[in-house]
């Protein structure tokens, strides 16, 4: 360990500032009582709130979003949990490769995935909508659900399995009376920030989605015209509160009954 | 015969993990590499109207491509703005990562959380705090005009190729941030003292020992906000204005109103194709380094 750096420390804190500040503009205007964000500010309101609590399109697209996110990461969690038990319990040939190939949607330009989909959905002669969307967020959602998976998998001893095994319970059994239980606070942190990346998804949306906007594209669609900027706003700020929330939720639970040092790596 | 077994079990260890993976590669093969070879496929078609295209081969969309001087320079935009992104990016999370790795006794985990929680934010609004803060009537120029240091808003701050290298850069800073923090906190710190100890100066001593050592950091980071920056759609769009626009907005054009999935593919096949050469090269200098280094 290094002795104090205070110029380090003082950086740092700038970085910081600079990685939180600007988000936080947005619930500040969201107050703001002006349709324009700019400085000075003219006095504190709720109306975009109670704009946007009037719009029925937010609450559509926030149904939509939901739908697709619940989907989403619910069989993105069943598909990356099994994953992760493999790459965990077992050294098969061709591992590197398998892990590879689904760790490759989240580092591939995501509007690359989005085109693919939109060739192979038409040339299949469907139409886009909400489906589409849905299968490219469960592609998008595994290699995430299964990097958490496999760090709550691994901080755990196999030889409890094993001890299941040998006295007696079968393969199903242990699964549901000894690993099951274990993993569940990994496997809710994994359906919770699977719901988040979702939930916030642009790019496929927009690409795929047709006449459906989820909450990312209903938003997306608002912000080209200045004068129902305030009630995105509003909404936005809803939003970050509410994923924050939901995050650092999936944060505690994963790391629920494990030792205190264990890193977090996303 | 325990030869035999051992084979016997080991191959029963490969059959339990390919069942266990055959959802995943299901999904790997059936919506990630097929749509994919597709598109490669459809690169090779030609448009003929707006419902129609011709199935016969021919490599004239990519002749097309690299004879519209607007795609190409497109093409050389994207990669320039995201080799900016990266390199800044790298550069001011750096320090940052190296303070908690080697500083930060107490609270080490409400640093980690609080590196990490950026990125799971909406990308969308993280970027639009951008244009609120950018904007010709936005937070810098209302506030420097209320404080009275200009009498007019500073235009080249938005709807150029600077808005989106700030935005991008502070949008995947939690990309740099974290791979970079594991790597360095890995380092034996002995190491370090060691280095000292034998008579170098700190700055030799980081370049010499800290900084290979965090190299596997550094090239994640960069391959995780390199490529997916070059496809970005969004931040272009958004603060980019003209002089900020990327090859990601051709190819959307070319699958929305221009209607012309052929050249569109070749757009998108083009892209990924620069990405992989380029990630390879990364990948083979760094390989060459760390074996000069060791």
């Amino acid at each position: 360990m290094e002795k104090n750096n205070n110029k380090l420390l003082i950086y740092t804190i700038f970085y910081f500032l600079f990685l939180y500040i600007p988000v936080l503009f947005l619930p500040l205007f969201s107050f703001n009582d002006s349709n324009y964000m700019s400085f000075p500010l003219s006095g504190f309101t709720f109306r975009h709130y109670e704009d946007m609590w009037s719009k029925a399109p937010v609450f559509k697209a926030l149904w939509v979003s939901i739908k697709v996110g619940v989907i989403a990461s619910v069989t993105s969690t069943i598909i990356a949990l099994m994953a992760a038990k493999a790459f965990t319990k077992y050294n098969f040939i061709g591992s590197r490769v398998s892990y590879a190939a689904v760790i490759l949607p989240f580092l591939i330009p995501e509007i690359i995935l989005a085109v693919s989909l939109i060739v192979i959905w038409l040339s299949l002669g469907f139409k886009l909508g909400l489906v589409p969307v849905t299968i490219g967020h469960i592609l998008f959602c595994t290699p995430f659900c299964m990097l958490i998976l496999i760090s709550r998998i691994e901080g755990f001893d196999s030889s409890l399995e094993e001890a299941s095994r040998d006295l007696g319970e079968n393969a199903w059994g242990t699964f549901w009376k000894v690993s099951f239980p274990l993993y569940l606070p990994g496997i809710v942190a994994s359906l919770l920030l699977g719901f988040i990346i979702s939930f916030d998804e642009f790019i496929l949306a927009f690409f795929l989605s047709g006449s459906d906007p989820t909450l990312p594209m209903y938003m997306w669609n608002q912000l080209r015209f200045i004068k129902k900027l305030p009630h995105v706003l509003a909404l936005g700020a809803i939003i970050i509160v509410a994923t924050t929330f939901i995050v650092l939720l999936a944060y505690w639970l994963r790391n629920l009954g494990q030792g205190k040092d264990k890193d977090y790596t996303i | 015969m325990l030869k035999f077994i051992n084979t016997m079990y080991a191959k029963s260890d490969n059959v339990k993990a390919y069942t266990l993976l055959t959802p995943a590669l299901i999904l790997f093969f059936c919506v990630m590499m097929t749509p994919m070879l597709l598109t490669i496929a459809f690169s090779f078609f030609t448009q003929i109207n707006m419902n129609e295209i011709d199935y016969s081969l021919t490599t004239d969309r990519y002749v097309e491509f690299f004879s519209k001087p607007l795609l190409t320079s497109l093409l050389f935009k994207s990669v320039k703005i995201s080799f900016i992104v990266t390199l800044v990016t790298l550069l001011t999370a750096y320090p940052a990562a190296y303070y908690i790795a080697f500083y930060v006794k107490k609270n080490k985990t409400l640093w980690l959380i609080l590196m990490s929680l950026p990125f799971w934010t909406s990308y969308l609004l993280r970027i639009f705090s951008w244009k609120i803060i950018l904007g010709t009537k936005g937070v810098v120029n209302s506030g420097l005009i209320t404080i009275g240091l200009i009498s007019e808003p500073l235009g080249f701050l938005m709807y150029s190729q600077t808005a989106v290298v700030i935005t991008l850069s502070h949008a995947w800073a939690a990309f740099a941030l974290l791979p970079l923090y594991v790597s360095l906190d890995k380092i034996d710190f002995s190491l370090i003292e060691a280095s000292r100890d034998l008579g170098n100066s700190r700055f030799e001593t980081f370049w010499r020992v800290t900084f290979p050592l965090s190299l596997p950091g550094v090239i994640g980071a960069i391959l995780i906000i390199f490529i997916p920056t070059v496809g970005d759609y969004v931040t272009p769009q958004m603060v980019g204005g003209v002089d900020g626009r990327m090859l990601s907005y051709m190819i959307q054009s070319y699958f929305g109103k221009v209607n012309n999935i052929p050249m569109g593919a070749v757009s998108a096949v083009i892209m990924l194709a620069t990405v992989a050469s380029i990630t390879m090269i990364v990948s083979y200098t760094t390989k060459k380094l760390t074996q000069r280094v060791s």
